[in-house]
């Protein structure tokens, strides 16, 4: 019998990495150092070619004509680019997870949706002739209306921002128009709560301006691959995305990577990738496609605007009975990522405060404005701004100290959040006491006396009867606050699904990807001894305190919740997406 | 356009290239000569990562064209070290996690050299306005300030 020597590499299976607490030396750092570190542009090739794109100049325009025949003719021009050339013209950056419907071209064809969308892509044997030749392109277009405001693309008779989605929505599993929760009766409890404090939260786009722009160099490879030097964050990502739009198999793809000049989220989309490919295809000989300055800031897409309203029902004593939301996530043209950053958004929701009554509606429009796409926790930073600037103007309502009132509102294990799944590992409390330690704010003893890991679950664990509506579905504004449809009884975990999703396939060029994300079927899990549904379930406090005193009292004790099964780790990043968790 | 031909020293050897009136010292460093020490963050002078030293100046190469280099001496962040011995300024900026991402780590260790080589025992200060045209998107500035203010307490950087 053959065996392989273990004592050969024994060292490299060394399986103790308890460094944390340690310092480390990254092993990137003599790279960097020394400026040798391989970012995708540092590669020296025989017969460069450079790729620049004609963008388009209108926010929303067809495309009536496209001439390139002087570019074509132009000096040192090895080919020019059009939509037609590209197998696949129609991509989602999920299809890879088969989540969304195809939406965006790699180059337009038929009309543009943003001022920067890329039209024709010029390859020349320098970057002074491609831009030259990128000159002499003729595109005539005729402007047509745009929409840039997220409420105002949802009106009826806005402009088709993106035909794939007529509505100017993302339809969730083709037949949601936006993201919703519910949880409890948030009506009824605004009606019983002595401060309403409602606002409205307007967020920028924000630009990850990486200090390395966004580029590639593709070049044929022995054996008919390509190799792809790219600054891509997620790389395999990208080479999936570059083998659908390019129907290629992807084992024909060699790319290589982990060296990003920054990304923030900014390096997901496989801006240039495809085209580089596509060129070195097309041209057999490397092809570089680069952004400038000017193409990052402008069209390398930026983290999306959101528009957040939140409404909160607050009682005298501090406590937050109801919490409305309904935020407006702008995808720009096209969807990206912005599909999944409102159920990452939803998800969150209602912070990571303990509130018995909870409706939420999140919305993805298109608009004409340059496609958004990841950026540093993407879907929470912005809706937990407006949520932490609403939870002071809720103190200041009440009169409490903004400490104590998160302190009294905070999360606790063993707690139910509203989209019913009980909260674990919570230490919101315990931040607040350390924040205000370094900061030497005033906390009351009882303030200080509060843990996370005491005082939850029992009632605070019990899911409330939930009233369901209508409200927020799209054309139909009036039905904001319009009629309970249906209440379920407390306990209730999941609503049932009604019909299996529609699997999304490339119409163009593709079969349709084996359905490998299933949807878990419904299973009816009755809770035992379900108490009965109680108006006021929420209690932290046995007896409520005056409405001016700072300190919020002990909750009572309570048994700690049932063992939970061990929180899972890994492989369940996206399964949010499809609204059941891998196992 | 003619090429006209340049010669200049580059990190200590000669070299030869033929360039474009037009083209400048950035583009000829990473395309014609393979240099890649120096990177390309915005070609407008904006963000210091294509930062060299022209006869022991600091320059932007993106800014510099690459025909005014004739007889000079350019120097980039791979003449540093010598051999496998890290230059002390590579050392602090490796012992004080002065990177990130590292791409705009080659400029920021060539603005680091010039300015201890002209003032070995800068003040706080003084290094904050050396890096003053580098940007660093990853915020490294805090962990860059204490490398260089390290490289020179160890006073092996000396006066050019
Ligand atoms: S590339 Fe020269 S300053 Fe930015
Ligand atoms: S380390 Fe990334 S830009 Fe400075």
């Amino acid at each position: 019998m053959l065996e392989f020597r273990k004592d050969l590499f024994a060292a490299e299976r060394d399986d103790n990495l308890n460094v944390v607490g340690k310092g480390a030396q990254r092993q990137d750092m003599p790279g960097h150092v020394t400026g040798r570190s391989p970012f995708f542009d540092d590669h020296a090739f025989e017969g460069l070619l450079h790729l620049k794109v004609v963008r388009s100049p209108h926010h929303h325009a067809r495309i009536r004509h496209i001439d390139t025949s002087a570019a074509e003719r132009a000096p040192g021009v090895k080919r020019v680019l059009r939509g037609a050339d590209v197998p696949v013209n129609k991509n989602t950056l999920l299809s890879l997870i088969n989540f969304g419907k195809d939406d965006e071209p790699t180059l337009a064809v038929s009309k543009v949706s943003y001022k920067g969308e890329p039209v024709v892509a010029i390859i020349a044997e320098t970057e002074h002739q491609a831009l030259a030749a990128r000159a002499l392109v003729r595109v005539d277009y005729e402007v047509i209306p745009h929409v840039f405001d997220v409420e105002e693309a949802l009106k009826p008779g806005a402009p088709v921002v993106n035909e794939t989605y007529p509505n100017n929505y993302f339809d969730y599993h083709d037949r949601y128009d936006h993201s919703k929760l519910r949880f409890g009766d948030v009506e009824r409890a605004f009606a019983g709560a002595d401060f309403i404090v409602d606002d409205r939260y307007q967020m920028s786009p924000i630009e990850h301006a990486p200090t390395e722009t966004n580029g590639s160099i593709a070049a044929p490879e022995q054996n008919d691959r390509f190799v792809v030097h790219s600054c891509a964050q997620g790389l395999f990502f990208s080479l999936g995305t570059a083998a659908k739009i390019l129907n290629l198999e992807s084992n024909r793809l060699h790319f290589v990577g982990g060296t990003v000049g920054g990304g923030f989220g900014g390096k997901v989309d496989s801006l240039t990738e495809p085209l580089s490919i596509l060129g070195a295809m097309m041209t057999g000989q490397p092809v570089r496609y680069v952004l400038d300055r000017e193409e990052e800031m402008l069209y390398g897409s930026p983290r999306g605007a959101e528009r957040i309203y939140i409404k909160d029902g607050i009682m005298r004593d501090g406590r937050i009975v109801a919490r409305r939301i309904r935020s407006y996530f702008d995808a720009g043209a096209y969807t990206r990522l912005s599909s999944y950053a409102a159920i990452k958004c939803t998800a969150h929701l209602p912070g990571p405060y303990t509130i018995p009554n909870v409706s939420a509606d999140i919305y993805v429009a298109y608009t004409n404005r340059c496609p958004s796409t990841a950026m540093r926790g993407f879907g929470i930073t912005a809706v937990d701004f407006a949520l932490e600037v609403h939870m002071d103007k809720g103190a200041e309502a009440c009169g409490m100290d903004p400490m104590e009132f998160r302190i009294l509102n905070a999360y606790r294990d063993g707690d139910m959040k509203a989209h019913r799944r009980v909260a674990k590992n919570t230490a919101l409390i315990e931040c607040v006491q350390v924040v205000a330690d370094k900061t030497g704010w005033p906390l009351s003893d009882q303030a200080r006396r509060q843990s996370s890991l005491t005082g939850g679950g029992g009632a605070r664990a019990d899911i409330p009867a939930t009233v369901l509506d209508d409200n927020g579905r799209i054309g139909r504004p009036e039905t904001r606050t319009g009629p309970v449809t249906e209440t379920l009884p407390a306990g209730t975990m999941r609503i049932p699904m009604t019909k299996q999703p529609i699997m999304e396939g490339s119409a163009e060029a593709r079969p349709t990807p084996p359905a490998v994300p299933q949807y878990e079927p419904y299973r009816p899990t009755p809770p035992a001894n379900q108490p009965a549904y109680q108006p006021q379930p929420y209690q932290p406090t046995p007896t409520a305190p005056p409405p001016t005193q700072a300190a919020p009292p002990s909750p009572p004790s309570a048994p700690p919740p049932a063992s939970a099964p061990p929180t899972q780790h890994g492989a369940v990043r996206f399964s949010s997406v499809f609204g059941t968790r891998r196992r | 356009m003619a090429k006209v031909p340049v010669q200049f020293r580059l990190n200590g050897s000669d070299r030869a290239a033929f360039v474009a009136p037009a083209d400048n010292l950035l583009t000829l460093l990473r395309r014609g000569l393979n240099e890649f020490g120096p990177k390309y963050g915005c070609g407008q002078g904006t963000c210091g990562t294509c930062t060299v030293l022209i006869d022991g100046e600091l320059q932007l190469s993106c800014l510099t064209l690459a025909a005014t280099c004739e007889g000079r001496h350019v120097e980039t962040v791979s003449g540093m070290a010598n051999g496998p011995t890290l230059h002390p300024i590579q050392q602090a900026f490796m012992e004080h996690f002065a990177a990130q991402c590292g791409f705009c780590t080659p400029g920021m260790l060539t603005a680091a050299r010039a300015l201890l080589e002209a003032n070995p025992t800068p003040s706080r200060e003084e290094v904050i306005d050396g890096i003053s045209g580098n940007i660093c998107r990853c915020t490294g500035y805090e962990a860059i300030i204490e490398a260089i203010l390290a490289a020179a307490r160890s006073g092996q950087v000396r006066r050019a």
